[in-house]
């Protein structure tokens, strides 16, 4: 019985954390959100040097193969340092969606992901929420419609993308046909598009991808819960720091119980999470019979705890909290539009509820 | 990440599940009344023979001198509560003041009360809360003045749980008026019959004056030898506090069980003909439940790991109370609004629920946020020895 972090996984932990507080510390993050840079390739191939942008890919095809746990890990320390990249997408969902499709045409792309050569976008949105009549339809040859929400599809160089519920696609971002149009939202750090498609031809077709659909967004969903995981850390490190050092009534406020009673709540809410994290990413390999229930709840879960952390966060800092200069807002911004990337709250807990065969129409 | 116990626990699984598939019939009814209790001392000395029960005490003092074991106590934890029966017995002689004499009492004081407290044959309650001493236990005033070889003690406790059945107390009283509040208190067992001794009982909101019972306690110079103090004079605080870090320990329970009972609860309770479980509004708030219940799930095995490499869990232990508490009551404010305005019949009222039981289970979590230390003075401990804040200055003394 040994239910935490061996010591490789915190060795991987330490690793990333310091790779990105060298390379992407939050000046860098600023610079970027000033150039309207959510792409920035460095970052992307720094990380493929480091070895971690191929985690979960077989080492057979140059990647780590490394379990679902490592690569949360890897994503909590991205969402801790607010990192504009694509590994949620590329180094997450699209090798778990690949895991079943393999052809050799998928390992090719694999290998590429996992020296950092090429990344992905992703648009999925309209498996779980169609607005704005989006969808994409495949005629037999090419794809037309429209996709809402892409993620890090404007400077990738594939996107997989859903046909309704059951096929995928990979076409090419430069391929004719398609408009890309960059969607400005509250948070610098994750790019956003919708994909306007006429007459695309597609590099790949997956008929009777449900599975790869589902573990996709199973293994996104925890990837994405850790993501948050991290920025709500990374923003109560902040808290309990500011409160330890600034005063006011020539004391310092973590000294007054309304203010560190805040704190307190905090960690109260994020240490269980962390625990439920690490087992949903630890299930998602070893029971994933489990784990569709587990993705759903945990990022439900977290989503919920953060905005809380964050609004909360930003009040311990009290007016400073509220400037650009003082930073909170990136990770504050992270965690709003992580909310609903992969469905929201809601919409989770009403799919934990048809798993267990509690969603009895009423 | 590894969550399988191995083979030598299954195995001793298996033992304790064949115990009780075959004793379960000893098993006695709640309560320490009269026939309730000849049963109860009946079957704590089944157990123990069994090693389900006193297991890590030493024979020597009346149990069953099995090496300490966590996950052994933790199987026996889940294989009691399989069985839908209390473990041992649910006092504080056993959970509290054993350890505490374990680790503090002279050998006279273990031989003589260990194995008969263990067994059921001494009850015991806690004198530690006083009307004025509350969060801040350590101002206690309940005086013990030598006398000769004796301590004459005066004073009042309050929230002594089980005072009215039990046959001792352990009771924290300041013996040192002018020592500094800390280091002037002492740990005391006396005798419930002692002269001078009267039992109020303390009516709760659960209007509950069961097994369950609260009372008060005054001591009118109430005469004891000096001899029944544990520990040195003046070190009471000290040792009350390896106590309370054993009553932290059983206030820790799995909140897995009272969500199932919510489930079901939800698919029989109908309202206009439709059960509870097909209302979006409701189903959205059990389901947010499960997610926090499943949060705690999870945390209590990373707790148990840490435990097991006898590692501090830092700050993930310190908020094990605070959230587990609230998660009950949450989840007993699930099920009242579920059953609407049918929620609040009590007291085995005609088209009362489950016997009360989500209006009881309510009552009794908020006691438990409030007891053994409230949310509040939790949320101090978290964030003065878990994240290193300040304590709140004292005021300046004029």
């Amino acid at each position: 019985m040994d239910f935490g972090l061996s010591e490789d996984q915190e060795l991987l932990v330490e690793t990333v954390r310091n790779f990105l507080a060298e390379k992407v510390p939050i000046t860098r993050v600023r610079e970027l959100r000033d150039a309207a840079n959510t792409g920035d390739r460095a970052i992307w191939q720094a990380l493929g040097e480091l070895g971690v942008s191929g985690i979960l890919i077989p080492e057979q095809d140059g990647g780590s193969g490394l379990n679902l746990l490592d690569a949360a890990l890897v994503s909590q320390a991205i969402g801790h340092a607010a990192t504009p990249t694509p590994f949620l997408t590329s180094s997450i969902m699209v090798p778990i969606a690949f895991r079943p499709l393999a052809t050799s045409q998928t390992d090719t792309w694999l290998r590429r992901i996992a020296s950092g050569e090429i990344c992905f976008g992703l648009a999925i949105t309209e498996i779980f929420s169609v607005r704005e009549e989006a969808g994409i339809t495949f005629d037999g040859s090419t794809l037309s419609g429209k996709a809402m929400m892409a993620i890090d599809a404007s400077q990738a160089d594939f996107i997989l993308l859903a046909i309704g519920q059951d096929r995928l696609a990979v076409i090419r971002r430069d391929v004719s046909g398609l408009e890309v149009n960059r969607l400005v939202t509250i948070d610098a750090t994750r790019d956003t598009s919708e994909l306007l498609l006429e007459n695309v031809e597609p590099e790949a077709i997956f008929e009777n991808a449900g599975e790869a659909i589902s573990a996709l967004l199973d293994a996104g969903r925890i990837g994405l819960a850790a993501d948050t995981l991290g920025a709500c850390e990374a923003m109560i490190e902040q808290s309990v720091a500011y409160a330890g050092e600034r005063k006011q009534f020539d004391r310092v406020i973590g000294s007054f119980q309304a203010v560190k009673h805040m704190c307190a709540e905090l960690v109260a809410e994020l240490e269980p999470a962390r625990s439920l994290l690490w087992y949903a990413a630890h299930c998602f390999d070893t029971v994933p019979k489990e784990s569709p229930l587990m993705a759903c709840h945990t990022l439900a879960h977290i989503s919920e705890i953060a905005r809380e952390i964050a609004s909360v966060s930003t009040q311990v800092h009290g007016g400073i909290g509220w400037t650009d200069e003082q930073n909170l807002h990136f990770w504050f911004k992270r965690i709003g539009n992580a909310r609903h990337l992969l469905g929201g709250p809601e919409s989770l807990r009403n799919r934990a509820a048809e798993i267990q065969g509690l969603a009895i129409a009423s | 990440m590894d969550l399988e116990y191995g083979e030598r626990y299954e195995a001793f699984r298996r033992e304790v599940r064949t115990f009780l598939d075959e004793h379960k019939q000893d098993a006695p009814p709640a309560g320490l009344s009269g026939g309730a209790r000849k049963q109860l001392i009946r079957w704590l000395g089944l157990q123990i023979e069994h090693g389900v029960w006193a297991r890590t005490i030493p024979q020597e003092y009346g149990g069953y001198g099995a090496e300490p074991d966590l996950l052994e106590t933790v199987i026996m934890d889940e294989e009691f509560n399989r069985a839908g029966l209390q473990r041992g017995m649910n006092a504080q002689g056993p959970s509290m003041l054993v350890p505490t004499l374990l680790e503090h009492g002279t050998e006279e004081q273990k031989q003589r009360w260990v194995g008969p407290t263990m067994r059921g044959e001494v009850i015991w309650c806690q004198g530690y809360s006083e009307p004025g001493s509350g969060s801040d236990l350590a101002s206690l005033q309940t005086s013990a003045h030598e006398d000769g070889d004796d301590f004459v003690i005066n004073g009042q406790k309050i929230w002594t749980s089980t005072a009215d059945k039990a046959d001792m107390i352990f009771v924290l009283v300041r013996t040192e008026p002018d020592a500094k509040k800390h280091v002037g208190i002492s740990y005391v067992l006396l005798p419930m019959n002692t002269p001078g001794i009267e039992i109020q009982p303390l009516r709760t909101m659960s209007g509950d004056l069961g097994d369950n019972s609260f009372n008060q306690v005054f001591f009118t110079d109430v005469r004891t030898p000096q001899t029944n103090i544990v520990g040195k004079r003046g070190e009471g605080w000290k040792i009350a506090n390896t106590t309370l870090k054993h009553e932290r320990n059983t206030l820790n329970s799995n909140a897995e069980g009272t969500l199932l009972r919510l489930i079901k609860l939800m698919k029989q309770e109908t309202v206009n003909g439709v059960p509870a479980i097909a209302s979006p509004v409701y189903r959205d708030r059990l389901m947010r439940l499960q997610g926090r219940v499943l949060a705690m799930k999870y945390h209590g095995m990373r707790i148990l790991t840490s435990s097991l490499k006898r590692e501090s869990a830092g700050v993930a232990g310190l908020i094990v109370k605070l959230q587990n508490c609230q998660l009950h009551f949450d989840i007993s404010a699930l099920a009242i609004d579920v059953m609407g305005e049918l929620g609040v019949l009590y007291d085995h009222t005609k088209y009362e629920r489950d016997e009360a039981y989500w209006q009881t289970h309510s009552i009794f979590s908020l006691g438990l946020i409030i007891g053994g230390g409230t949310a509040q003075i939790q949320k101090n401990i978290i964030a003065e020895r878990g994240l290193g804040l300040p304590r709140e200055p004292k005021p300046a003394t004029r």
